[in-house]
């Protein structure tokens, strides 16, 4: 493998329910910096597609960032399938284009693919990045450094691929951010037609269940806003917060116990443990019972009257006042961020 | 039936400590655990085995300290367990472990292959898809529920981030499954008992055919550079501002702490 003919940087965009998802627009707006960061290497930003998309999806991609879009078109690719998109992957793109770089979000069709080309091209593959720079002692170089959790996110590894390519990294949705869209952007689209006769499949997809068919599961969240007894039944206020961060809903017994919410939702000793990155409790005294199941959260937050309450103990950062009339200013506040102009 | 389970004993890292001079992990007297993921996963192949009386065969790479958790799965109802090992394969990444994996598996009957969905060390969720790739037979990757199995066919249910799909698939095929996906049976007392007649057997890297320069810490093609811990959080800062800047104060931190993005 001569490593001095790939380059670029290459970035797989995931349709998800009718658009290109944010965690891809994500992986973009970072690949547009490393590049712009480096111009010495002159490599381009490369977006790609596959399947029968809408073109004004495939036009998202450019307005955030690819100077160029290959998109593996067949009329007959209207969902996921591992064999097809890995195969596609490798022999159109990864064996006839050569790049350097190819980035993959860690979503759960990304964390089903990338490995599945990783192992194909018997190329090295960093999982769940968090932060990615070029070599900062070369620079002339594209050595990726790779820096990633382990351990639960005890500790944190930067990783290098030094003799295979491309170089391969899944980066988790949320962590970088994406290009304000911009219609003016100049881009091109290189439309292939893509043949799948001979690529099987054997995975049948049977059925969809929609979200209604699942129950909570408070554990798998990432931040959790959590009510207690000082909520009353204003649950209503928790839900529209935890849906604008992106957040589930969590639940003391107290709260539980006087009907304000399932029981699917408690934290605690009879309830969940739970581990989240950001723990949030609002209107919560903090009873052992309940920090059983919370304390080891990354980072807790804490919004009570009292100031002597003990769940301020266990916070990293407490604030004393009225969660009824603070959690409504944090809804407002993160809907500002996110529709914030650059 | 042969069900062939793959498990990876792992450090309990809910008990994981910082050395705060260091800034390095405390890895002596950290109890180890069968991965979470793997044992959901054993406990569905044995649910199978229940039912229709098929073969779960154990499959770890380790150190030979790895032997304890084999011990643990013949006391819970493993038929087979087999261990992995030798220095060679030693610091191997999830593309190296997986051709080592594979090389092995290549010498085995199997119908279906479980591998959990992650180890919570490595975290990557990698090894499972990239073995399926080696032995090129297909995957189904975050499976939460078995709807069915026969002989020749498995139907099961993915979990997607909002969504599920039932999906069907011929045998041989690897799923890797999720924690949730059962709830692991208790050894049972005669299980214990047998557990210390059973033997473990013992794969080095004499005994299978595979390239040196595809295993172990060398021909692994990700290294890890450099490691670090995350800063220790400071404990409790109690503030008592007006609504308006504790609301702005906590989306200040979310965002900075990077917990949210646009
Ligand atoms: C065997 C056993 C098991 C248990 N298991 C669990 C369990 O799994 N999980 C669990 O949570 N509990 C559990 N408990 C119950 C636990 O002991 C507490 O009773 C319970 O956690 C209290 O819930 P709370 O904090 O919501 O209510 P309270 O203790 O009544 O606290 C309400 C808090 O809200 C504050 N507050 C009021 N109004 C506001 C406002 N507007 N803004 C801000 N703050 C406000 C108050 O200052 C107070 O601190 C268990 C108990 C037992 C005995
Ligand atoms: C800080 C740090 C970062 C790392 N980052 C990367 C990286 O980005 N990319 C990379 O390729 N490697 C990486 N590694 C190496 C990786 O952790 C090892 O290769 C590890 O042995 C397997 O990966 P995993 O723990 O992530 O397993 P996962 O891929 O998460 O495991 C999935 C499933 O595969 C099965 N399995 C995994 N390992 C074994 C085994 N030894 N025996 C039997 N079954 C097994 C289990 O069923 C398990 O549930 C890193 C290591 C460290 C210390």
């Amino acid at each position: 493998m001569d490593i001095k003919e790939y380059k670029d940087i290459y970035v797989f965009c995931e349709e998800k329910d009718g658009a290109i998802n944010d965690a891809s627009l994500e992986l973009l707006g970072e690949a547009r910096r490393l590049v712009e960061n480096r111009p010495q290497l002159g490599y381009k930003v490369i977006g790609v597609a596959i399947g029968n998309l809408d073109e004004d999806l495939i036009n998202e991609i450019g307005y955030h960032g690819a100077d160029k879009i290959i998109w593996l078109y067949n009329k007959d690719i209207n969902h996921y399938s591992t064999e097809i998109f890995t195969t596609l992957f490798v022999d159109e793109v990864i064996k006839k284009d050569k790049p350097d770089i190819v980035l993959i979000p860690a979503t759960v069709m990304g964390r089903d693919l990338a490995p599945r080309i990783a192992a194909r091209c018997d190329t090295g593959l960093t999982a769940d990045a968090t932060k990615l720079e070029f070599d900062p002692e070369n620079e002339n170089s594209s050595l990726l450094y790779v820096t990633r959790p382990a351990f639960g996110g005890n500790l944190f590894g930067t990783i290098v691929n030094e003799t295979k390519r491309p170089q391969m990294t899944t980066i988790r949705p949320g962590v970088m951010e994406k290009l304000p869209k911009d219609a003016s952007r100049q881009f091109e689209i290189d439309k292939r037609e893509v043949s799948i006769v001979n690529i099987n499949d054997p995975v049948k997809l049977v059925e969809v269940l929609p979200r209604d068919h699942m129950a909570v599961d408070i554990t798998k969240a990432d931040i959790i806003i959590s009510g207690g007894r000082g909520i009353g039944d204003n649950f209503h206020i928790l839900e529209e917060c935890a849906k604008m961060i992106g957040a589930e809903v969590g639940a003391s017994r107290g709260a539980v116990d006087k009907g304000y919410i399932a029981k699917d939702h408690q934290v605690g000793q009879t309830g969940k443990t739970v581990r989240p990155k950001v723990y949030i409790a609002c209107g919560i005294s903090g009873a052992v019972q309940h920090l059983a199941g919370m304390e080891k959260s990354d980072f807790i937050i804490a919004i009570n009257k009292d100031p002597d309450a003990p769940i301020f103990s266990v916070a990293n950062i407490g604030f004393v006042g009225d969660a009824l009339e603070i959690v409504p200013l944090i809804t407002e506040e993160i809907k500002k961020y996110r529709e914030r102009p650059y | 039936m042969n069900i062939l389970v793959l498990l990876k004993q792992v450090p309990d890292t809910t008990e994981m400590q910082i050395d705060k001079e260091t800034g390095t992990l405390i890895r002596t007297g950290v109890p180890t655990i069968t991965n979470p993921d793997d044992l959901a996963g054993f406990e569905m192949a044995l649910r199978i085995k229940d039912e229709k009386n098929a073969k779960v065969t154990c499959l770890t790479m380790g150190p030979p300290q790895a032997k304890s958790m084999l011990r643990e799965l013949y006391a819970m109802g493993a038929d087979e367990c087999i261990l992995v090992s030798d220095p060679k394969f030693g610091g191997a990444d999830t593309w190296a472990t997986s051709n080592t994996l594979a090389a092995v598996i290549k010498t085995l009957d199997y119908d279906l292959i479980i591998a959990g969905r992650q180890a919570i060390d490595g975290d990557t969720a990698q090894v499972g898809p990239q073995t399926a790739e080696k032995l090129g037979i297909p995957q189904i990757t975050y499976v939460d529920d078995i709807l069915e199995i026969t002989d020749e066919k498995i139907k099961v249910k993915k979990a997607l981030e909002n969504s599920y799909e039932v999906l069907e698939c011929p045998l041989p095929a690897l799923i890797t499954t999720l924690s949730t996906i059962a709830t692991p049976r208790y050894m049972s007392v005669k299980g214990i008992s047998h557990a210390f007649e059973k033997d473990i057997k013992v794969v080095t890297f004499n005994d299978i055919d595979i390239d040196p320069s595809i295993i172990g810490l060398k021909g692994s093609p990700t290294k890890v550079k450099k490691t670090f811990t995350k800063e220790a959080h400071k404990n409790s800062d109690v503030l008592e501002l007006d609504p308006k800047t504790t609301a702005r104060k906590i989306v200040e931190t979310l965002i900075d702490f990077k917990f949210i993005g646009k």
